[in-house]
This record gives structure tokens, C-alpha cells and sequence, in this order.
């Protein structure tokens, strides 16, 4: 083969590549092993990763879910595993129908007119909601609450420190973990950013920052990373959002040691020429017949290069797919009864851990399915020591993020705890 | 034949111009919306906006193609035609009444004087081929 295309050797194949960038030996890999020898191997690495194997509090943005089998044995049919973006519509149905029956369902749960066919995940999501608000107000401050997962705001902080955004950030008040200072907001503002349930598990008062981000005449973002609350929560749509943004991991997909996730983006009509992502409309063809599109595509940079509203190009086709069919299989009904259990379980959680001598839940806002404890002692001491007593994880110190808060940490209950991890917990921090 | 009104002027990359004093009204000729085929949505500026010559303040969507639309003259736009995405069809059907897309209060009314007039744009067009 390499005659044929008038080369010597494997190694004229990179010649555009400048010597002193290759490795110039080999990678260090051990040698050939059987099948089963790889298999062992996998699944003692897979070993370490405890926290996937213990009963565990974590959650801050990921979240431990039941999804139905269903989900996984769907998704793994050929059609949809192996195919690609549907940009030939006349042999793409398929794909384009459940990304037609996504964007629905999502902007059903968010309350919002229209969404996209996905992003990445739900902080990129965030930081193109930054980047919409701007072109749609023409203004660049974004003010953006500190009770947003940090993580998320790092993220949008790397997307957009090389325009125009000036990020100033609000704080939370002390005692209801809600957003409360909004003398930020301004006639230069673009939008006002919030998450709820928020990092710290509180429930915002949507309404009312809607009001404060409509009276300064910005966009009102609102952040969802616990994509079950949808199924109880008032929507962030009829609270007044303009862009809702979020995360759907929760809804049938794998935690999978941080990805791949999904995530949701969702505007109103008005403003659809300016969300980012691709879309997915209703056509009709010469019969009269209905068919799908990926439609608006002058907003995507393949189009308009300068014009475009993102650089993406593509969507989390497979993942949206498996949180398609994680909402149809649950149903309405479903998703309430998960999204109760949730609430209901966590309840339980914070009385039982409230009674314990030392310990305190921080914030008194409404919860969903998640709450800060402060401990008499650090909290890594504390988890360490449920972790190794009692096999438990019981949840995330918060003084990685949020230095100042060294003896609190965030516990999340979900559907997938019973009582007795709960009460086991419980013991272990006596 | 596209049709090329006496009393406009016209510029080479197919916009009209109506001049009432020092406000423009500008818009799209005859032979670009043949061109463009079926509209479907006209990307205008904001009232307030301010653009020099040749500048591009908009765009013009086709089911075939998007082009922008420039600015034959300097100037500020006063006035933009909201309802016009209601009816983007218009700009086939009336591209010289009811599909202007902007009036621009214009920095030098000279300007206009420089453009093509109708029997000019007509010759363009013939020498377009």
C-alpha cells in the first residue's frame, strides 16, 4: 500500500509533523493480554472507584437515578448506536423524530417554547445562555448568583473571558441559602443567572428575580442541574425565565465518572434566531405528508461562519436519545412520583441528622433533594469517618469550593437510598 | 424584464434607495428577490444604529440562501419595518412598497446622488448577462 502511494515507509506519513513534537519511541504499554486477562484487569480499576459502589450522598451536579432497563436496551439497537447527525433528512427520520420528541418533552418540563436538540452538557449550556443573553440584549454584564455550581461558573468564566462578558457575581444570604442582593442589576445588565435547586439544594424564589431581571430590562437565566425536580418543582417557564438551561444526566444516564452527560437549553419563540445548538422542525413534503428538519441552520457556524450564534455543530445524539426514552417510559406520572420520593427521602434525611447532637441543616429555604449539614468538626473528618466505619459516602465537604465553609457539607438523597443507608448514616456521625 | 422604477436610485449590489429629504428609505430591487427566491426571514438593525457606506446592516433569508444587505449611504437608521417578518413574502411581491426594510436619516445626502439611476441599473443588469 505505501507503493502505491509512492512512500517507503509508515513513518513518511507523518512527515508534516515537526520531529522535535514526536514521541520518537514507543508508548509504554505492557504486552498483549487474553481477553479474560483484559477483563480482570478493567474491572479492578473499575474496583477503585468506590464511590460508585458504596451507598452514596453525593450529588452536586451528578446525580444517582434508577434508569430503567429499557433505556440501556434501546439505545443499543443498531439504528440508533450507530448512526450518525442526520444532516439528509430523507433518510434520517428516525433520529430526527426523537430529537423532535426530545426538544418537546424538554420544553414541556422547563415550561419554555422552544429547545434544542441538546448541548454538551449543562455548563457549557450555561455559558452559551451568557453568550445569547448578550447579542439579545446587546449589553455584556452578566451577573451571575454564587449559589450556581462553581464548576458551572468556571466553565462559562473559560468560554467567555476572551469577549466582551464582564461576570459579576451575587451573593447568597446567610440564613436561607436563597440569591438576595440584587442591587448588581443595572441598565447594563444582560441577564441575571440563577440555579434552583441551587448548589446548596435551596429553592429560589423564581418569581420574584424574574421581576428584578424583567425590570432592568435583562434576561432572565435560570440553571437546572437536577433534572427531576422538573417533575415537581413550578416550571422555570411559567416563573418568568427567558432561557432556561441545564443538565439531564438525572433522567436515565449513567454518572459515569463526570460524563458524557446532556445538556438542555430551551428559550422562547422570540428569541429562537438566537439560541445556539441545533434544531429540529415539523416539514411537510410535496404530498402534504410530515417529515422532520434540522431546521434555522443560518444560526449555525457551518452556515454563517461570523453570524453564528456558537461554534457547536453537533448535539449529545445517543444521550438525548436514552433521556427520551427515560421521560416516555416514566411518563408524567413517573417522573412526579421519583421527583416525590426525592423530596419525601430527604426530608427524612435532614430531621434524622438534625437530631444528632453537633449537627445542623444551614439553610432554611425549601429543599428538593439536597441540603447542607454543618458539623461540629471539619467535614472531611466526619465523611472519612462515615466512609470508613460505616462504608457510607455521606456527602460532599463543601470547603473545596467554598473555602470558608470548612465544616459543612452537601448531602443529596435520591429514589436509589433506602431508610436504612439513611439511618446508617445517621449512626455514623454520633 | 425585472421591474426598475424612474424616481429610485439603485447600487450595484441590488438595493433601492427613496430619498425624501435627508431620510432614505431603502430596500431591495426586483432582480435581487427574483434572485433569492421564496423569502422567509429579514434580519434587520435597531433603530438608533449607525452605519457608514457599504456597510452590511442586515440580511435577507431565502429557502436557498441568506445575502446581506448593505448600506448605498451613510447615516442613522430612524425607522425599521418590525412587521415586515410577519410577512417576509412581501419583499417578492412588493419590494418597492411594502418591503423597505429601513430608513436611514442620512449623514451626507450627497451620497445619494453618486448612486445609479434606474436607466444606469438597468444597463447593469443587462451587462450582468
Amino acid at each position: 500500500m505505501l507503493e502505491s502511494i509512492g512512500l517507503s515507509n509508515a513513518a513518511d506519513l507523518f512527515r508534516s509533523i515537526p520531529t522535535d513534537v514526536q514521541l520518537g519511541r514507543k508508548l509504554e504499554i505492557t504486552d498483549p493480554l487474553a481477553e479474560s486477562e483484559v477483563i480482570a484487569a478493567m474491572e479492578e480499576l473499575a474496583a477503585r472507584n468506590t464511590a460508585a459502589t458504596k451507598p452514596s450522598f453525593l450529588g452536586a451536579g451528578v446525580y444517582s437515578h434508577y434508569s430503567p432497563t429499557i433505556v440501556d436496551h434501546l439505545i443499543q439497537r443498531s439504528e440508533f448506536f450507530t448512526s450518525y447527525t442526520p444532516y439528509q433528512p430523507e433518510i434520517s427520520q428516525g433520529t430526527l423524530q426523537y430529537i423532535f420528541e426530545f426538544q418537546t418533552l424538554i420544553c414541556q418540563l422547563t415550561g419554555m417554547e422552544v429547545a434544542n436538540a441538546s448541548m454538551y452538557d449543562g455548563s457549557t449550556a450555561m455559558a452559551e445562555a451568557y453568550l445569547m443573553a448578550q447579542r439579545v440584549t446587546r449589553r455584556n454584564k452578566i451577573v451571575v448568583a454564587d449559589s450556581v455550581h462553581p464548576e458551572y461558573r468556571e466553565v462559562a468564566r473559560t468560554y467567555t473571558q476572551h469577549g466582551e462578558a464582564e461576570i459579576v457575581s451575587v451573593s447568597f444570604d446567610e440564613k436561607t441559602g436563597r440569591v438576595a442582593d440584587l442591587s448588581m442589576l443595572d441598565d447594563k445588565t444582560a441577564a441575571l443567572v440563577v440555579q434552583s435547586p441551587n448548589f446548596f439544594g435551596c429553592i429560589e424564589n423564581l418569581e420574584r428575580l424574574a421581576g428584578s431581571a424583567h425590570a432592568v430590562g435583562a434576561l432572565f437565566v435560570v440553571v437546572v442541574t437536577e433534572a427531576i425536580s422538573l417533575g415537581l418543582l413550578r416550571s422555570p417557564g411559567a416563573c418568568g425565565a427567558d432561557i432556561v438551561v441545564g443538565e439531564g444526566q438525572s433522567f436515565g444516564i449513567p454518572m459515569s465518572f463526570g460524563g458524557p452527560h446532556v445538556g438542555l437549553f430551551a428559550t422562547q419563540e422570540k428569541f429562537v434566531r438566537q439560541m445556539p445548538g441545533r434544531l429540529c422542525g415539523i416539514a411537510y413534503d410535496k404530498d402534504g405528508n410530515r417529515g422532520y428538519v434540522l431546521t434555522l441552520s443560518t444560526r449555525e457556524q457551518h452556515i454563517r461562519r461570523e453570524k453564528a450564534t456558537s461554534n457547536i455543530c453537533t448535539n449529545q445524539g445517543l444521550i438525548a436519545l436514552a433521556a427520551t426514552i427515560f421521560m416516555e417510559a416514566m411518563g408524567r406520572k413517573g417522573l412526579q412520583e421519583v421527583a416525590e420520593q426525592n423530596a419525601q427521602k430527604a426530608e427524612y434525611a435532614a430531621r434524622r441528622i438534625d437530631e444528632v447532637e453537633g449537627f445542623e441543616s444551614v439553610f432554611s429555604a425549601p429543599k428538593f433533594n439536597e441540603f447542607v449539614v454543618r458539623a461540629p468538626r471539619p467535614a472531611a473528618e466526619v465523611l472519612e469517618r462515615s466512609r470508613i466505619d460505616a462504608g457510607i459516602i455521606g456527602g460532599l465537604a463543601l470547603s473545596k469550593y467554598y473555602p470558608d465553609r470548612p465544616n459543612d457539607f452537601l448531602v443529596c438523597v435520591t429514589e436509589t437510598m433506602k431508610r436504612e443507608h439513611i439511618d446508617r448514616l445517621v449512626e455514623s456521625l454520633k | 424584464m425585472a421591474n426598475i422604477p424612474e424616481n429610485l436610485r439603485y447600487s450595484k449590489d441590488h438595493e433601492w434607495i427613496l430619498v425624501d429629504g435627508d431620510v432614505a428609505s431603502i430596500g431591495i430591487t426586483d432582480y435581487a428577490q427574483h434572485s433569492l427566491g421564496d423569502v422567509v426571514y429579514i434580519d434587520l438593525p435597531r433603530a438608533g444604529d449607525k452605519f457608514g457606506t457599504h456597510e452590511a446592516f442586515g440580511s435577507v433569508e431565502s429557502v436557498k440562501a441568506v445575502s446581506e444587505i448593505f448600506t448605498p449611504v451613510s447615516g442613522e437608521v430612524v425607522e425599521v419595518n418590525e412587521g415586515l417578518n410577519d410577512t417576509p413574502e412581501k419583499v417578492n411581491s412588493d419590494p418597492y412598497g411594502e418591503a423597505w426594510f429601513i430608513k436611514l436619516k442620512m449623514d451626507n445626502p450627497g451620497e445619494a446622488d453618486a448612486m445609479l439611476s434606474w436607466a444606469e441599473y438597468e444597463e447593469y443588469l443587462s451587462s450582468q448577462g
